[in-house]
């Protein structure tokens, strides 16, 4: 326990944020006390990674003080939070793939000799010394690129060591990792508690927190709305502040009785990156396809929509089989795709609503070659209105519109082929809670008029909540499929570790 | 005291590019005879270059016996010094992923303008000279770098604007005129023309400047930050690294360079028009490419694209020595960068799928 009488080491206090129309942290505060690890917890766009960008120095706050050791200040730029001790671990590692591990680790504070060069021995022995302590088989020369994911991770965490910081912040850093692997980082960080850092800790496995953690803060809609001790608080509590209102209500799950198979999977295989992928989707089901950050799920629904070549095995739709590798073809068969990333692949974000929703079906749209612009209008407004899209006009560019809205837009565009199947990537990541529960509602809809939905999500209250059935990939492959009625956190979890499978498999 | 005296110890030169074994998380690598032999190249295309450009002077030299003499080496050597010392600039700006088009247009108003300043003063010194060619080389740099960092416009547009605007400028100032060797001294023309130890003095400015960024680039500090640059620049930025400044001082460098070459421009031909070094941009960009600097940044050394503006150099040679009609000439070279960048692009793919396929069969 710190006596009151010392500042804390890093204070946020009542933080805003807004990038055009969205807001993405309306009060948001934070304390930071050395030797602890703390909990930053909420949904996904909660509003944390951006809290964590303000820390950094990424972004700056519009409202709202931040204070170090007590004193008021402003990180201008990423170089000023790591001069006052901030080192940051993103969830998604910031490396140069043209560089080796040592440079990734040094760069902008590379050892320098009396004449100003980069001393490479001194460099990489201390590199060399840092990857032994924490014991993986990496060379300090070796290049990043065509590390995996949890190597890359040690980098990273390499990094944050190297920079003797004393607020060490990662924002899901155990989302890729392996349990050795996270078992791992937990003694680094335990050690660096010891040591005195402060550490603020991001992750959606609660018992994590628990095994972890000393203090809590929870976000939600970009406020911080509960502060605790973790032992005064258990998993149910934590999950109720988190979500913010009653679950039954939020998840409309109805039972549809399945009809036929819509979508079947055959042994799809690509070679490194998933194998034997089988499985069916049926009218009116919604399937989850569930795992962690590169287990390969994204990259199945790219295969089976034709976008990435496949090594082997076939896809039937409506019992037809699908020729792969060509996506117009899987447009024509009855299959849509909404992205994971809506901006960079699910939207020209700088053409109007109209002209977005149009884009799936301009042939059926077009008369003697020519598309009217009302029609397009019409098109938009339709599907706008069925999907409660709020925007003030069918012109305004699909960039201005929130993450909700814009996800709408991308719904709507691919509902007007009217589709057999739908798979949806991420369904609500990046949007609001209101925005989340009128595209559940939606998923709701169209699957009890007779639609297949293959759901891939990594938030397991999105998956409990409206999947018929789980299926859970690890490193590429299937390693359960899981009814309703049986499916839980533990247990979905296990899969996607692939502890269910060979539990010792990776423990070396 | 005593760890001052001690510190300049040799530095490994080769010690960040000595070929690793990819390792992987989970198992040794065993299996892996053919396939190092793909990490080889890909991680040395210098020594391919060397290999191709080898071949091709043997080549040639076995079906024309007027090939290989001292004449055809003093020409090449000549040609490719000044064209060498551009893809330098050329390196530093791609791999920033970015591109400078403007540079013929900045040699050939450095060319002119340095001409003019010796018609103005006859008793020029020709340091000054040369001083007053690199600066006017660094006001352009400034003008390309102000474009791309404060302006926020891409290189290839900014740079594009300026290679018409800067010609443009020499267009109205020439205005029909022409510099001539008569009016410059004689010791400037010895800058290009003069033998040391029967080496060309243009040669060994031109290794000079190479050897010296190509040092920078290695063991500084902001000739890595180049490098990360490209390779990741949201990371760059978060590793502390002033992104824009590098930026902008990347595009100084490569005007600098530019000026430089227009000053030793005048030196090498005398006579200095309106349309002086017109086109050869792309020249450039196409030495560097052929010399494995990556147009996506990141990736590339200042030696690969001298080595590339070399191949290029010799290949232009040999088409003329074997009487290959000029008019295919381009088209020879168009294939040549296509195959350049072909071969380097279904290496990394075979590279990749091969850790790809290594790390399946890991988990198998």
């Amino acid at each position: 326990m710190t006596t009151p009488a010392t500042p804390p080491r890093l204070e946020l206090r009542h933080a805003s944020k807004r990038f055009g129309e969205v807001r993405a942290l309306i009060d948001a505060s934070l304390t930071l006390r050395r030797g602890e690890v703390h909990a930053l917890l909420g949904e996904n766009g909660a509003g944390k990674s951006t809290l964590v960008k303000i820390l950094a120095g990424v972004h700056q706050p519009d409202g709202g003080e931040l204070l170090v050791d007590g004193q008021p200040c402003r990180f201008a730029r990423p170089s000023a939070a790591i001069a006052a001790g901030i080192a940051v671990i993103y969830q998604e590692p910031t490396l140069f793939p043209d560089l080796s591990i040592a440079e990734n680790i040094y760069m902008g504070r590379q050892p320098l000799d009396r004449i100003g060069r980069i001393r490479y021995d001194v460099m990489e022995q201390a590199v060399e010394e840092m990857l032994v302590s924490l014991g993986v088989q990496l060379k300090a020369a070796q290049l990043v690129r065509g590390l995996s994911i949890a190597d890359q991770q040690v980098v990273e965490i390499a990094k944050a060591l190297s920079l003797n910081a004393n607020v060490l912040i990662m924002d899901e850093p155990t989302a890729a990792l392996s349990k050795p692997e996270v078992e791992r980082l937990f003694a680094i960080a335990e050690r660096l508690r010891d040591a005195g850092v402060a550490i603020l800790f991001i992750t959606h496995r609660l018992e994590e927190v628990f095994r972890l953690t000393q203090r809590i803060t929870i976000m939600r809609d970009g406020a911080a709305v509960h502060f605790a001790a973790t032992s005064e608080m258990d998993h149910d509590s934590i999950v109720a502040k988190m979500v913010g209102r009653d679950l039954a209500t939020y998840y409309p799950k109805v039972d549809v009785v399945p009809g036929e198979v819509a979508l079947s999977v055959n042994k799809l295989t690509r070679r490194g990156v998933f194998k034997n992928i089988s499985f069916d989707v049926r009218r009116g089901e919604i399937v989850a396809l569930a795992g962690l950050v590169g287990a390969g799920r994204s990259e199945v629904a790219r295969a089976i929509f034709g976008i990435d070549p496949v090594d082997g095995g076939e896809v039937l739709v409506q019992g037809k089989r699908l020729q792969l590798g060509k996506p117009a073809l899987a447009v024509n068969a009855g299959l849509a795709l909404v992205p994971e990333d809506r901006r960079q692949q699910g939207l020209a974000l700088d053409l109007p609503i109209a002209r977005n929703a149009s884009l799936t079906v301009l042939a059926r749209l077009g008369r003697h070659g020519l598309i009217s612009a009302n029609t397009e209008r019409q098109l938009a407004a339709h599907w706008g209105g069925k999907l409660k899209l709020k925007a003030h006009t069918m012109d305004v560019a699909a960039g201005t519109l929130s993450g909700g809205n814009q996800q709408k837009v991308v719904l709507g565009k691919w509902l007007a082929t009217n589709p057999h199947v739908l798979i949806i990537d991420e369904p609500t990541r990046g949007i609001d809670v209101g925005a989340k529960a009128e595209v559940y509602q939606t998923l709701t809809d169209l699957v009890q008029a007779g639609m297949a939905v293959l759901m891939i999500s990594s938030e397991l209250p999105e998956v409990l909540g409206m999947a018929d059935r789980v299926l859970v990939m690890c490193e590429g492959r299937i390693t359960a499929d899981i009814p309703r009625s049986e499916a839980n956190e533990e247990r979905i979890m296990a899969a996607a570790l692939g502890q269910a499978e060979q539990p010792l498999r990776r423990a070396a | 005291m005593n760890s001052i005296v001690h510190m300049p110890k040799a530095i490994p030169i080769n010690s960040p590019t000595v070929p690793v074994e990819m390792t992987g998380l989970t198992q040794p690598a065993s299996k892996t005879e053919p396939s190092r032999w793909f990490l080889f190249l890909g991680r040395h295309r210098e020594s391919t270059l060397i290999a191709v450009l080898l071949a091709l002077i043997a080549g040639t030299a076995l079906a024309s016996p007027h090939f290989l003499n001292l004449q055809n080496l003093r020409d090449v050597l000549l040609n490719v010094a000044i064209i060498s010392m551009l893809t330098a600039g050329m390196t530093v700006v791609m791999l920033m992923r970015h591109i400078d088009l403007s540079i013929s247009s900045t040699v050939g108003i450095t060319a002119y303008a340095v001409g003019s300043l010796f018609v103005a003063i006859p008793g020029l010194p020709v340091p000054v000279a040369v001083l007053a060619g690199v600066l006017i080389g660094c006001a352009a740099g400034c003008i390309n770098g102000a474009l791309v960092t404060f302006g926020r416009v891409p290189s290839l547009v900014a740079t594009l604007s300026t290679l018409y605007i800067f010609r443009g400028i020499d267009y109205a100032w020439v205005h029909g005129g022409q510099i001539n060797a008569t009016s410059l001294p004689d010791s400037f023309a010895l800058l290009a023309n003069g033998d040391v130890l029967g080496v060309p003095v243009l040669v060994l400015i031109a290794l000079a400047v190479l050897t010296v960024i190509g040092y920078y680039l290695k063991h500084y500090r902001g000739g890595r930050e180049f490098y990360a640059i490209g390779s990741n620049p949201e990371a760059a930025n978060l590793a502390g690294i002033r992104v824009s400044r590098r930026v902008f001082k990347g595009f100084v460098l490569s005007g600098a360079l530019a000026g430089l070459a227009g000053v030793l421009w005048l030196a090498r031909f005398g006579t200095v028009d309106a349309s002086t070094a017109k086109g050869i941009e792309l020249q450039v960009v196409a030495a560097a490419v052929v010399g494995s600097v990556a147009i996506t940044g990141g990736v590339g050394n200042v030696w690969g694209a001298t080595l590339g503006a070399l191949l290029l150099g010799v290949i232009n040679l040999s088409l003329v020595v074997l009487k290959v009609s000029p008019f295919w000439q381009l088209a020879i070279q168009g294939a040549l960068i296509v195959l350049a960048i072909a071969t380097d692009t279904l290496l990394s793919r075979a590279i990749a799928r091969w850790t790809m396929k290594k790390r399946d069969h890991g988990e198998a």
